[in-house]
């Protein structure tokens, strides 16, 4: 029987669960020995122009051993953003700044300490001359131009994707009906359970050393090298265990950097870990996108038109949040069917943290706008929201589906997941339960949320088809290591690898050791995100594995004195054997010994995979304080075939808890000045067991022929299917009130002030 | 997030916390359960140069009954006050605040005395004491007095306490067998009150609604005049001006106080 579809138990966990992990701040390596540590000075003020920087009182301080500020860094080039030529180059920044301050929380020296507690005494010594500069927070503000945070950009817009100009009037031609609205798709903080951290070490041959926890040492290696202006072959990164990522770990942030000038500047290690208020003000954001929907149809639910306007919040400091618009854009339309739809994005610059990637990463942008808007047009019609949706969709294809926004999806049958899902849900007794609910006007009331998504995952980078290599080595002992070019942060590479190498090599899963995240033994990958891992990383290896077994004949022929046709490859016993012969046998293992047995393999895809399906969500909201309480989430999530049901619900569970509290809880919120409210965790609420119901996860598997295990991604479904479906549950549940739209979170004042709307507008039009 | 430099000294007796207060002065502070001191220090909203340790003392632990009133020991873990049977059966309201009160490691850290001197206008227990027309014995070297739980909030993050004054027991009226009501308006399990009320044998206190704990004394007035509940919870919010923050403005807060004083009281009857 085949290991594959099976549930093992991930062989990662007893270290986890008994010694622990060994995060960068647990590092105990001996070229780590007499560290210093790094302490940042960053901006309290969102916007200002700096002035004399004093180091000299923190200098005097118990155990100071140096002081930085922009100003000594001055002579590494200024960061261009990432896709400078799509991006305004212009917006440049500076590892610690020197100029302009353009972010609470934006670094702008650094104190360096024999021990670490006491680099927090020290910078409260630092003293910066601050001149205040309006803040930018609002998406108005920054369009306005009217305080432009690059002077030498001219403008705050990092980047247009089309533009107002380009719209069709005649869009919404023969539509009976059109809906408009705008809604936020708010601010979020990734809030890794791990914050950033570096520890840096120079050798004596003048290469960098460094560890940090990442989601790909390769893109960390590069962004290092180019922010230190040196050769990325001088450059090794090591990644340690990750306590969490969820895309703000992709590549190398300025913090990093500096932990490794400072350590070459003195000439001695240096280590550095955030604190929990650095990491809510300072690590990259998620989201943060405003929408203005319209959608058009005929009366009896023919979607026609969907047009979708988005600005972008990217930040102070433009980086792959400002490029998100592109992938929302990309993903517009959805699964649906609809002939006519434009979507166009301009991303800005404001005086906040900056947008980085976050679990979905610009495709929970695009579900959220078009589920919401075609709720916003089922309530304008008056049908049911499911029958709205079934009645779009695409229908099932099997051959790739060109969309008019350049996406082409591999596979779908979109009307089954939502069919399958609403099954699963009992949805035609949920809407029975809600209208008896209704009809008795209790104080709690109960809505339903549908939303269908299709996605995108393991798309390639600029430079192409998306690619990935793996390592097989088979050792004399029974053994085998497996080096991969992702970089698992929670995943369970471990575990998902060595199922794939060991159905093809007959070597048991606990013999197997994976390894990631040193660019020294791995130089090129592609780490992990976007949901690339095992579609392109676990193809690598299948493919190593299967050329390894090729290898291997050929050894086995000559060990036999056999013809390498007629051996046989039998796994249950992880050895060759000839054909008829079965006496006439060599391990696996015994063919790595008198030379390394081990397979490179580079996996190439035809191109990215669209994982689809269909979330229902059931809420109860109280009616008089606006209180909503998730009931139940049921959702199929088809990513193709599933290698390891155990770490795909893993993966299904924790998405659909961040897409719930998006819709439920989580906001970063800024005041008008550009402070930080949610700087803490007593004030940014991330949702806890709590709050959320047992999910309950139906199967749908519809392989894709883009690889040969079949497989999609599944990171983000969770996020993509969850948030809208929750957020529609919250609004059903007061919709017979005359609510059509709570901005997400759907906090209780939120619901409460909706309700107290409705019923005046109600008793308007009564009045009337 | 580390905290400021300090001292440390852990007290043997309540005497010797006094003892201690009186010769440090403004420059120390008491350490309780530390789960309201400590977070302040690291964010450095606090700096006290010494801190002094009462969680070990052992007189100032213990509940026990005086005629009739229960008197509490300031270092008295939410826990136990939760799962005490004679907080229980005499003054249940209390008890099931202080089973609200943040998450299990919470419970087992913090004390009653530190929660009623920390002062918090959304916490549980200043509530819960209003409610119950409770009061605390604040104890210096000149002996002891005792503050009325209405007198014994000052404003925000202020009480009675004197420079060189522990607070070191809390007395509660026993009421076993009256109902009550009690009502935390949360977004999640562990968070502070948005908005609480308390009610109990006409007193209404509602959390969260100033700077203080505050009686809703227009709605008692009502309830004393015979109105009924809903009446009585229509003026729940008359004459406070709460506090605007994330999570609720003034209307909302004031709403909210009505509905929930509402509840508290439909409850008891
Ligand atoms: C995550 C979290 C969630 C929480 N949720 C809630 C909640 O839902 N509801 C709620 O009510 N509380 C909540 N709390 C606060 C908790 O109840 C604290 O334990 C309590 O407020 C303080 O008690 P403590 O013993 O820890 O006091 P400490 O932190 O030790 O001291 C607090 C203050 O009181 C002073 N003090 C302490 N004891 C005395 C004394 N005997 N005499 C004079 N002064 C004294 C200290 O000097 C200090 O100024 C929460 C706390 C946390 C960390």
């Amino acid at each position: 029987m085949s290991i594959l579809g099976t549930r093992v138990l991930r062989t990662e966990d007893p270290r986890f669960l008994t010694t622990g992990g060994v995060y960068t701040e647990d590092l105990t390596d001996e070229a780590l020995d007499g560290a210093c540590h790094v302490f940042f000075v960053r901006s309290p003020i969102a916007h200002a122009r700096i002035g004399r920087v004093d180091l000299s009182a923190a200098l005097a301080a118990p155990g100071v051993i140096a002081a930085f500020s922009g100003a000594d860094l001055a002579d590494l080039p200024a960061i261009e953003p990432m896709m400078a030529g799509m991006l305004n180059a212009k917006m440049t920044r500076r590892l610690l700044a020197i100029d302009k301050v353009r972010f609470v929380g934006d670094p702008v020296a650094v104190v360096v300490t024999e021990d670490p507690y006491q680099g927090e005494d020290a910078v409260e010594l630092v003293d910066v001359d601050y001149d205040p500069l309006p803040a930018v927070v609002d998406f108005d503000d920054a369009l306005s131009n009217e305080t432009i945070l690059f002077e030498d950009a001219g403008t705050n817009v990092v980047v247009e994707f089309g533009n107002a100009g380009s719209l069709k009037p005649e869009l919404f031609d023969g539509c009976e009906v059109v809906v408009s609205h705008t809604f936020g798709n708010q601010r979020v903080a990734p809030a890794p359970m791990e914050s950033r951290a570096a520890a840096a070490v120079w050798g004596e041959d003048g290469r960098l050393t460094t560890w940090i926890p990442n989601q790909g040492a390769q893109s960390a290696r590069d962004d290092l090298a180019k922010m230190l202006d040196v050769e990325a072959s001088q450059v090794r990164v090591i990644t340690p265990d990750v306590g969490g990522a969820f895309g703000a770990k992709f590549g190398a942030d300025p913090e990093h950097a500096v932990v490794a000038w400072v350590a070459r500047q003195l000439g001695r290690p240096a280590r550095w870990t955030e604190t929990r208020f650095e990491n809510l003000i300072s690590m990259t954001h998620g989201r943060g996108q405003r929408h203005t929907i319209m959608i058009g149809g005929s009366r009896d639910g023919d979607v026609l038109g969907y047009r979708l306007e988005i600005i972008q919040d990217g930040g102070a400091y433009p980086r792959i949040g400002a490029v998100l618009p592109f992938l929302t854009i990309m993903m517009a339309t959805g699964p649906y069917s609809i002939p006519n739809a434009e979507a166009i994005g301009t991303s800005v610059v404001t005086t906040t943290t900056p947008i980085g990637a976050y679990r979905g990463a610009g495709r929970p942008e695009a579900t959220a706008a078009l589920e919401r808007a075609l709720d916003l047009f089922a309530a304008e019609i008056g049908m049911d929201p499911a029958d709205v949706r079934r009645r779009n969709l695409l229908p099932p294809f099997t051959e790739p589906h060109q969309t008019a926004f350049g996406a082409l999806y591999d596979s779908g049958d979109y009307a089954a997941a939502l069919d399958k899902a609403l099954e699963a849900a009992g949805y035609a007794d949920l809407r029975a339960e809600q209208a008896s609910r209704r009809a008795s006007g209790g104080t709690v009331q109960m809505g339903i949320g549908v939303s269908c998504y299709v996605e995108i995952t393991g798309g390639g980078d600029e430079s192409g088809a998306p690619q990935e290599n793996a390592t097989v080595e088979v050792h004399p002992d029974g053994t085998a290591t497996i080096l991969t070019g992702t970089s698992p942060h929670g995943q369970g590479h471990s575990t998902a690898w060595a199922m794939i190498a060991s159905e093809e090599l007959g070597i048991p899963v606990e013999n197997f050791t994976v390894r990631w995240g040193d660019t020294d033994l791995i130089p090129v990958g592609g780490g992990t995100g976007g949901s690339r891992s095992l579609q392109q990383g676990g193809a690598a290896v299948q493919q190593a594995s299967k050329e390894l077994i090729e290898l291997a004949r050929e050894r086995a022929a000559a060990a036999l004195e056999a013809s390498a046709a007629d051996l046989q490859f039998d796994p249950g016993r992880s050895a060759f054997a000839v054909a008829g012969d079965p006496d006439a046998s060599v391990r696996l293992a015994d063919l790595a010994k008198d030379e390394r047995l081990f397979v490179h393999s580079i996996f190439t895809a035809p191109g990215a995979t669209f994982p689809f399906g269909t979330h229902v969500a059931v809420a109860e909201v109280d009616t008089e304080t606006g209180k909503a309480v998730l009931r139940r989430v049921i959702t199929v999530d088809d990513a193709g075939l599933v290698l390891n049901p155990l770490l795909a619900e893993g993966q299904r569970h924790g998405g659909i808890a961040q897409g719930a509290a998006q819709a439920l809880l989580e906001e970063v919120v800024y005041d008008a000045d550009g402070n930080p409210l949610t700087a803490s965790f007593a004030d940014y609420p991330i949702v806890s067991a709590t709050e959320l119901p047992s999910f309950e996860l139906a199967s749908m598997e519809t392989p894709t022929s883009y690889n040969p295990l079949g497989v999609k991604g599944i990171g983000e479904a969770g996020t993509i299917g969850a948030t809208p479906a929750v957020q529609s549950a919250i609004i059903d549940a007061v919709a017979h009130l005359g609510v059509r739209h709570v901005e997400m979170p759907t906090t209780p004042m939120r619901v409460w002030r909706a309700l107290v709307e409705a019923s005046a507008q109600g008793t308007d039009s009564e009045s009337a | 997030m580390i905290p400021a430099p300090f001292d440390y000294v852990a007290a043997e007796s309540a005497a010797h916390a006094i003892e201690l207060l009186s010769q440090h002065g403004d420059d120390a502070k008491v350490l309780a359960g530390g789960h309201s001191l400590l977070p302040m220090m690291k964010l450095r909203l606090a700096a006290p140069e010494v801190l002094i340790d009462i969680a070990r003392v052992a007189d100032l632990a213990g509940i026990s009954v005086d005629g009739d009133e229960l008197v509490i020991g300031a270092t008295t873990r939410h826990a136990d006050l939760a799962s005490s049977e004679l907080v229980r059966a005499d003054a249940p309201l209390l008890a099931h605040a202080a089973s609200l009160v943040g998450d299990p490691q919470i419970r087992h850290r913090g004390t009653i005395g530190g929660s009623l001197a920390h002062a918090d206008p959304a916490a549980d227990l200043p509530m819960a004491l209003v409610a119950l027309g409770g009061s605390v014995e604040l104890t210096s070297a000149g002996g002891t007095r005792l503050v009325a739980a209405d007198d014994f909030f000052a404003g925000f993050f202020e009480t009675a306490l004197e420079p060189g004054e522990l607070l070191t027991a809390v007395r509660v009226p026993r009421r076993p067998g009256v109902a009550w009501g009690y009502q935390k308006f949360v977004r999640r399990a562990n968070d502070w009150a948005i908005v609480g009320a308390a009610a109990i044998d006409g007193r209404i206190a509602l959390a969260n609604m100033g700077s203080v704990p505050v009686r809703a004394r227009a709605a008692e007035q009502a309830l004393a005049d015979g109105a009924s509940a809903a009446d009585a919870a229509r003026l729940a919010a008359d004459g406070t001006s709460p506090g605007e923050d994330i999570h609720a403005d003034r209307a909302f807060r004031q709403h909210l106080a009505r509905v929930l004083t509402r509840r508290a009281l439909e409850h008891i009857s």
